[in-house]
């Protein structure tokens, strides 16, 4: 077994540099809550994002629900932090795992179905799970889930994001992830290939949907509240709008997608009509223009310029 | 001992019979070709042997095994690899991948292991890589390895197929019109291939094709296929003066 | 259930099927724009239920800012609406009919945003209040309940029903656009202009939304700029229920699920009303995704 590369390490070491400046800036009060809020929310729409990409990128499954799964994430989580008073790590992980599960049976049966259909599909699931939470009263129904404690901080945003960049960026650079992007290819050659492209396209949306509850709970344990309006058809549009922006098939697309697109939501705050008017020509524009988004399927650390930065062997 | 076996298989599309009383029997190391008229059943031929679609009657057996009702991937799974009539590379992938792909079945380590990189992934991925490089090699592709598939001349594109295909281990291959759009020099060097691999990996290797040269060059026994159905079966002489055969072909003889 | 809960029942029973038939008409005009559409390009419009809105506010302001009665309101909101269909298709979809599916669907998706807020910009999101163009009489026959405006409903959606079969079976046109709708590249080297019979789609299916946007307006009194949201969702669930791409399927689809929630909304509650076009749309996907009338088309290999 080959122990971790000088690139890894780099890489890590990177991250703890700038976990640790955001963090001291934070501390001492140099960039307040606005920019506190603002990056967790950024760690969260990078979660969402990369574990979209997953589905749709990777696997080319075009899913429109993804914000179900973070609505799920976000009660199940609510529900073992606020009812059962248990920590905030369970929380996450019951919240991935519900999530997760909810994909797998969702999977299962719709993963047959072709681009648009399934695309439909997944839309109406993610309506029928955000109904139905509005109609549970143990969950608050209509008003919301209240009383949620504030146990996100930015050092957990920062950590599970980072842990949720290293999983998928693993998981797609393996074989497993080779037979994702070989059915988003040409999925009858796949098969023929010998991939059973049914599991694949199951475990690229089981594992997308639990990264996305992951995200929900992380959202649910920051602002105090859950409440189905906060989990639409519009917020999936919203993550798909920061993958297809970033590049389907590129995680640091991904990454930059969310990015952009939290700070242009956070500047257009104040005028919200102004804000989908903005995404909508964006998104038509990039579909005329740029289909392919800004990074394609290329991840930067492919680049030349990053051949300087690659210590060790491959 | 027959490595494939079709008895009376048929196939029907709503009210359009595609294939009817399809026989077939292939012994390990043979190298078979199926020639017809255009629309004859050729290529739902093979795709009823690989289980793409199902056969409405019929006994399909492969190794001694029957392959009807399963999938796709679970035949290849099993040892039999194809080439498709339009090339279905993965177009946007580097050569080198299209290659690994085809080795994702024989992988060993699971998703645990690829995600925190124990145990048997960095090894597999390792073999994997240069047993892809060195396949690429045998079909004089390597130093295209990292070129995007889409990117590459028609005939090499069609190399590829065949390598990816080989790349899965099959021991009975199934190449549809591999020689399609090739000039003479290509085909030639196209059936010096397929004899060397025949040889080099042991295969059974069953063939469509147009090119008569070919097919009568390098096959040991053809079928031949009209209107969903065999009409002949033999050695390429038997076929060459066979009275039907020349009648599908050609049509009649004019009085 | 005694004599006395089974005639209640009963009675329930027809008033939401009266109901249901006129809720679904309103369904089947807009589910024909996007079974017509999916049909011909095999795309799913998703800004078709934006469209019935911008029917509905042309209608508005035809009647409220230029006084016109009903007919030549609706007409005028008929022929707005099928223009800014077809420059849609002209400039946000034609460029990509050879893209990835993907690309286009979301350009649909932002096409639709953009109608909805920009609506809400221009129209304000304050909801406006349809003037009395059509009398609003209730009729009592027994036990149930008729408006006069349910039947105008009916009466309307059926003519228009009637003529569109009419024009895709017995004209010219409507030959082409069987044509393309049934093979594209056959029907460009018979020579009929593709780009053209597609346009025409767009336009004849956009028209029909308008006019539902229009009567329900009337119906409603109230029309906003998000108001084509639910029911664009819901009449694309309708047409995928008879069948996408069959514009009988259409027709049937939109009154089965107009029915369909008249029921579940008599019987069960109104809060539910809403997921049952989603539950019907996943029962369908799940065991017929062709639709009632459709038929399975399978890839070829």
């Amino acid at each position: 077994m080959r122990a971790i590369t000088k690139k890894d390490l780099k890489i890590v070491g990177a991250c703890v540099v700038l976990y640790a400046i955001i963090e001291a800036l934070l501390q001492m009060n140099v960039i307040g809550s606005f920019w506190e809020l603002n990056l967790i929310l950024i760690a969260i729409n990078i979660i969402m994002s990369v574990s979209l990409n997953l589905i749709n990128g990777y696997t080319g499954q075009f899913s429109l629900g993804h914000a179900g799964f973070m609505a799920i994430g976000a009660y199940a989580s609510a529900i073992i932090t606020v009812k059962f008073h248990l920590p905030f790590l369970l929380a996450i992980i019951v919240g991935a795992l519900g999530a997760g599960l909810l994909g797998f049976l969702i999977g299962l049966p719709t993963l047959r179905l072709n681009g648009d259909y399934l695309a439909i599909a997944t839309l109406g699931l993610g309506e029928i799970i955000r109904i139905t939470i509005l109609n549970i009263p143990y969950v608050g129904g209509a008003s919301g889930f209240m009383g949620i404690p504030r146990y996100t901080n930015f050092t957990w945003a920062f950590f599970v994001c980072l842990f949720t960049l290293f999983f998928i960026k693993n998981l797609v650079n393996s074989s497993h992830g080779r037979a994702c992007i070989s059915i988003r290819e040409n999925e009858i050659a796949a098969e023929a290939m010998g991939i059973d492209t049914t599991r694949y396209k199951v475990i690229a949306f089981t594992i997308g949907a639990a990264f996305a509850g992951v995200a929900g709970a992380l959202f649910a344990h920051y602002f105090y509240i859950a409440h189905p309006a906060s989990f639409t058809f519009m917020m999936s549009f919203n993550y798909l709008t920061m993958v297809v922006m970033g590049g389907l098939g590129s995680i640091t697309g991904s990454v930059v997608g969310a990015v952009i697109l939290t700070f242009v939501s956070a500047a257009l705050a104040s005028w919200p009509e102004w804000r989908m008017i903005v995404y909508s020509i964006v998104l038509i524009l990039l579909m005329l223009y740029r289909p392919q988004g800004l990074f394609g399927n290329v991840e930067l650390t492919s680049l030349s310029i990053f051949k300087r930065f690659k210590g060790g062997s491959k | 001992m027959n490595l494939l076996k079709a008895e009376k298989v048929s196939k029907v599309f709503g009210g359009l019979k595609a294939v009817s009383n399809f026989d077939m029997h292939i012994e390990k190391g043979e190298l078979i070709g199926l020639i017809g008229p255009n629309g004859a059943g050729k290529t739902t031929a093979f795709n009823l042997l690989t289980g793409v679609y199902q056969p409405t009657t019929g006994v399909i057996e492969f190794d001694g095994k029957s392959v009807v009702g399963l999938k796709p991937f679970q035949i290849t799974q099993g040892g039999i690899a194809r080439t498709f009539q339009n090339i279905r590379l993965f177009s946007e992938l580097s050569v080198l991948d299209n290659v690994k792909i085809a080795y994702h079945s024989h992988v060993e380590y699971g998703l645990a292991e690829a995600v925190l990189r124990v145990g048997r992934y960095f090894r597999e991925e390792d073999e994997i890589e240069q047993k892809a490089i060195d396949f690429l090699k045998i079909f004089k592709l390597e130093h295209k390895k990292d070129e995007i598939a889409k990117n590459l001349p028609y005939g090499e594109q069609r190399r590829l197929e065949i390598a990816r295909a080989l790349a899965a281990k099959p021991k009975l291959l199934l190449l549809d019109e591999p020689a399609a759009g090739m000039n003479p020099q290509e085909t030639q060097a196209l059936m010096e291939m397929i004899s060397w691999i025949r040889k080099e990996f042991g295969l059974t290797i069953l063939l469509i094709e147009h090119d008569m040269n070919l097919v009568m060059g390098i096959c040991e026994r053809i079928y031949v296929l009209e209107y969903g159905s065999i009409i002949a079966h033999g050695t390429p002489n038997e076929i060459k003066n066979n009275p039907q055969v020349i009648k599908a072909y050609l049509g009649e003889e004019v009085e | 259930m005694n004599g006395g809960e089974k005639m209640e029942f009963l009675e329930q029973l027809i008033q939401q099927l009266i109901n249901g038939v006129s809720l679904g008409s309103i369904y089947a005009l807009i589910a024909l724009g996007y079974t017509m559409v999916y049909g011909i390009i095999k795309l799913i419009n998703f800004a078709h239920g934006d469209i019935y809105m911008i029917g509905a506010y042309a209608g508005f302001f035809a009647t409220a800012n230029l006084g016109l009665p009903f007919v030549p309101a609706l007409i005028l909101s008929m022929v707005v609406a099928g223009l800014i269909g077809m420059l849609i298709e002209r400039m946000a979809y034609r460029p990509l009919r050879h893209a990835p599916k993907i690309a286009v669907l979301i350009t649909a998706i932002g096409i639709s945003l953009l109608l909805e807020y920009g609506g809400m910009l221009v129209f304000t999101p304050q909801p406006r209040t349809f003037p009395n163009v059509l009398e609003s009489v209730t009729y009592h026959m027994g036990p149930f309940v008729v408006n006069s405006q349910q039947i105008i409903i009916l009466v309307v959606s059926v003519v228009l029903m009637v003529i569109l079969t009419y024009v895709v079976q017995k004209t010219i046109i409507g030959k082409a656009m069987r044509a393309v709708s049934f093979d594209t590249d056959a029907a460009q080297l018979m020579g009929i202009d593709v780009d053209r019979i597609i346009s025409a789609t767009f336009g004849i299916g956009s028209a029909l939304a308008a006019a539902a946007g229009v009567l329900v307006g009337i119906y409603y009194n109230s029309i906003d700029p998000l108001m084509g949201i639910m029911p664009g969702l819901k009449a694309f669930v309708a047409a995928v229920l008879g069948g996408i791409g069959i514009i009988p399927g259409a027709m049937a689809g939109g009154v089965i699920l107009g029915v369909i929630e008249a029921l579940v909304s008599g019987f069960i509650s109104s809060t539910f009303r809403d997921a049952a076009a989603f539950a019907i749309l996943i029962i369908i996907l799940l065991f017929k995704p062709s639709g009632l009338f459709g038929k399975n088309v399978r890839e070829k290999v």
